[in-house]
């Protein structure tokens, strides 16, 4: 098999990106997990809680998020595939990964103003404050992840390619499907799971 | 070693192991009194020893930090420190006033020192491991911004490594939250809500970034691994250990009158601490499993490596025991408490200061290690050391347990009080102070380690010129 095939086939067991950064994002995920969990709790008790929660959120900025973020996912793995084949369109496919994470900040932020401004706050019930508490954390790593993506993609054209880049391009985007990830699992969870 | 200015990491490695040892005997001192309630009163009472024992403990480890830093940074940046001559004028200041502090507690009574001291001008006293007088909290403040002075002048003048980086950015929050110690409102959920701002943020938060960059300075001296291989793992244990020791000072904020929030908070981000502790674990053990040298000084690998496990046990798996709110409404304030402190201040930082001293002390006296013989003699005493604080942890886990048994979950009217568990819990405190002496017997082998090192420094591996 030569150089160009491995490159663009990767073998059976090949782990993307880095194993120090697996770690991470199992532990992530772990954080992301127990929140579930904890909210999950507090649904079984507090049924009725969750439901008028539910009511007041705003399930079309929640649907433009996750729309959002399945976009950044399609980019950066095109930006993955272009780091892999060399081509220069690699740079633009991770701007356009931030770029649909600049969508989700900025829908997001407006939801968080809403509410706030209606009175509804970390304190205000239970379901609240899990809302906020994941929903807050999540933000934070999605503003993490357009972060590492313009650093990363910066440079990627500064400095060009060399022979690490396909594992740290497979590390950024394994960070930013983390993140997609856990927004898959969250929006159903506090925007419509009912009972 | 490399760079002259690197000796001045000399006296703060010295006047920390002497204080380490006054640690150690206050340590024995509070052992007995927990059996002989009126041991050594009224000249020593147990409030003044803990005092004692838990302030000298952060004296020495700032101490420590400090001479690891002066020995790190110079290698690390290439360059000379920037001003030898500040650095030695801090460490007599640090000294003198750390030892008059300690002699204040010691020679009249506490309130008094309070009233000599001026306390009543910025009252911060009165506070646990804050009890330092206001004018020696000033003295620390002076201390740190020379310091960090001198070490910010020097980075910003040489090379710039992900490990100087890591360290000068733990240094500055060491020092940005110790000025939470000045604030001392009136309400007492308020005073215990930033009161943790300098005890956890510090042990759990920026602490954990001068550990992190020592241990890596370490791992790339000693195995020669690439440095873009151990900056990467730096990265990622230090974004863990703040994403979960941040939000996890919230396991501080349980039942104390702080919003009912922190109960989750709390519990879900501390639930994680452990796992920044088990990455440097895995860290330390791939980065020596790949090592592409073998380093004579086997006694630091042993410390840095033991320090692992050993800070995963105690900050990561005993502190996960009784960080959940619910387990955390019987535990709080127990014995159990005590266990993870002792295991947790011990695994990761007594341990790391000891690593970078072990690997330090011979280079600065002209050896790439000590000799065979005396590092058989101080890896001896690290798993001397090890083991008796382990066993302490058990038996004050035992002793707690026994507490929350008998003290906290009974009802009311059934649960006995605290004195009268205390005396049921005697046998288990004298087989703690049994395990105490073990770990001073620990001590003391360390100590013969330097006096063989001394006897046998013709059968040490000299430093090359450039090594």
């Amino acid at each position: 098999m030569n150089m160009q095939q491995q490159i663009q086939q990767p073998e059976t067991g090949y782990l993307p990106g880095d194993m120090a950064l697996w770690y991470f994002l199992c532990a992530e995920l772990g954080v992301f997990a127990l929140l579930i969990a904890g909210s999950a709790l507090v649904r079984i008790s507090h049924p009725d809680l969750f439901q008028s929660g539910m009511a007041v959120l705003h399930p079309l900025a929640g649907v433009i998020n996750t729309l959002a973020l399945i976009s950044g996912s399609y980019c950066v793995a095109r930006a993955v595939i272009c780091v892999r084949h060399q081509s220069p369109l690699a740079y633009r496919f991770f701007i356009a990964t931030a770029l649909t994470g600049m969508i989700y900040i900025s829908v997001k932020l407006w939801e968080y103003q809403s509410l706030l401004s209606d009175g509804y706050s970390l304190h205000y019930d239970a379901f609240f404050t899990f809302y906020f508490l994941a929903t807050f954390f999540h933000f934070m790593h999605v503003v993490a992840g357009v972060v590492i993506v313009l650093i990363y993609a910066r440079a990627l054209k500064k400095n060009g390619r060399n022979e690490n880049s396909i594992s740290h391009s497979e590390s950024v985007a394994a960070y930013w499907h983390m993140v997609d990830l856990v927004w898959i699992v969250l929006f159903p969870a506090l925007y419509f799971m009912r009972g | 070693m490399k760079y002259q200015s690197q000796a001045v990491a000399k006296p703060y490695f010295a006047f920390a192991i002497l204080l380490f040892i006054g640690q150690i005997v206050f340590g024995l001192i509070l052992g007995t009194q927990y059996i002989i309630g009126d041991f050594l009163f009224p000249e020593i009472p147990f409030n003044v020893a803990r005092m004692v024992h838990t302030n000298l403990l952060i004296v020495w480890l700032l101490c420590g930090f400090m001479g690891a830093t002066y020995y790190l940074v110079p290698e690390e940046t290439q360059c000379e420190l920037f001003s030898p001559k500040l650095a030695w004028i801090l460490f007599w200041a640090y000294a003198i006033a750390g030892t008059l502090t300690i002699i204040g507690y010691l020679s009249v009574p506490y309130a008094t020192l309070a009233e000599i001291t001026g306390n009543d001008i910025l009252p911060t006293m009165g506070r646990e491991f804050l009890e330092q007088p206001t004018i020696t909290k000033v003295g620390i403040v002076i201390v740190a911004l020379g310091f960090l002075f001198n070490v910010g002048m020097t980075i910003l003048r040489g090379r710039k490594t992900v490990i100087n980086m890591v360290l000068i950015t733990g240094l500055l929050g060491l020092a940005v939250f110790f000025l939470f110690s000045f604030y001392n409102p009136s309400s007492l959920t308020l005073d215990k809500y930033f009161w943790w701002w300098v005890v956890h943020l510090w042990v759990e938060g920026v602490w954990e970034l001068i550990l992190g960059s020592i241990l890596a300075f370490i791992l790339i001296k000693t195995t020669g691994v690439d440095r873009e291989v151990v900056e990467k793992w730096l990265y990622l244990i230090i974004g863990m250990a703040l994403i979960s020791g941040i939000l996890g000072t919230g396991h501080h904020y349980f039942y104390i009158g702080t919003p009912d929030y922190w109960l989750w908070i709390g519990s879900v981000f501390s639930a994680i601490e452990p796992l920044p502790f088990f990455m440097m674990m895995v860290f330390a053990f791939s980065m020596i499993k790949q090592r592409r040298r073998e380093h004579p000084n086997k006694a630091a690998m042993t410390w840095a490596s033991a320090c692992t496990i050993m800070a995963f046990l105690g900050a990561g798996v005993w502190g996960f025991i009784h960080t959940l709110a619910p387990v955390n409404y019987y535990t709080h304030g127990s014995q159990i408490t005590a266990a993870h402190g002792h295991l947790a201040f011990f695994g990761a930082y007594v341990m790391i200061v000891l690593a970078i001293i072990s690997f330090a002390w011979p280079q600065l006296n002209g050896r790439q290690s000590n000799s065979p013989a005396a590092q058989k003699v101080e890896i001896a005493s690290i798993w001397v050391m090890c083991l008796s604080m382990l066993a302490i942890t058990l038996l004050l886990t035992a002793a707690g347990v026994i507490q929350v048994m008998q003290q906290r979950v009974p009802a009311d009217g059934i649960a006995i009080g605290f004195m009268a568990t205390q005396d049921l819990i005697v046998p288990v405190y004298w087989a703690r102070l049994v395990a105490g002496m073990a770990f001073t017997v620990g001590v003391f082998m360390y100590l013969a380690s330097f006096l063989v090192a001394g006897r046998t420094r013709d059968q040490a591996p000299a430093l090359a010129a450039n090594a």
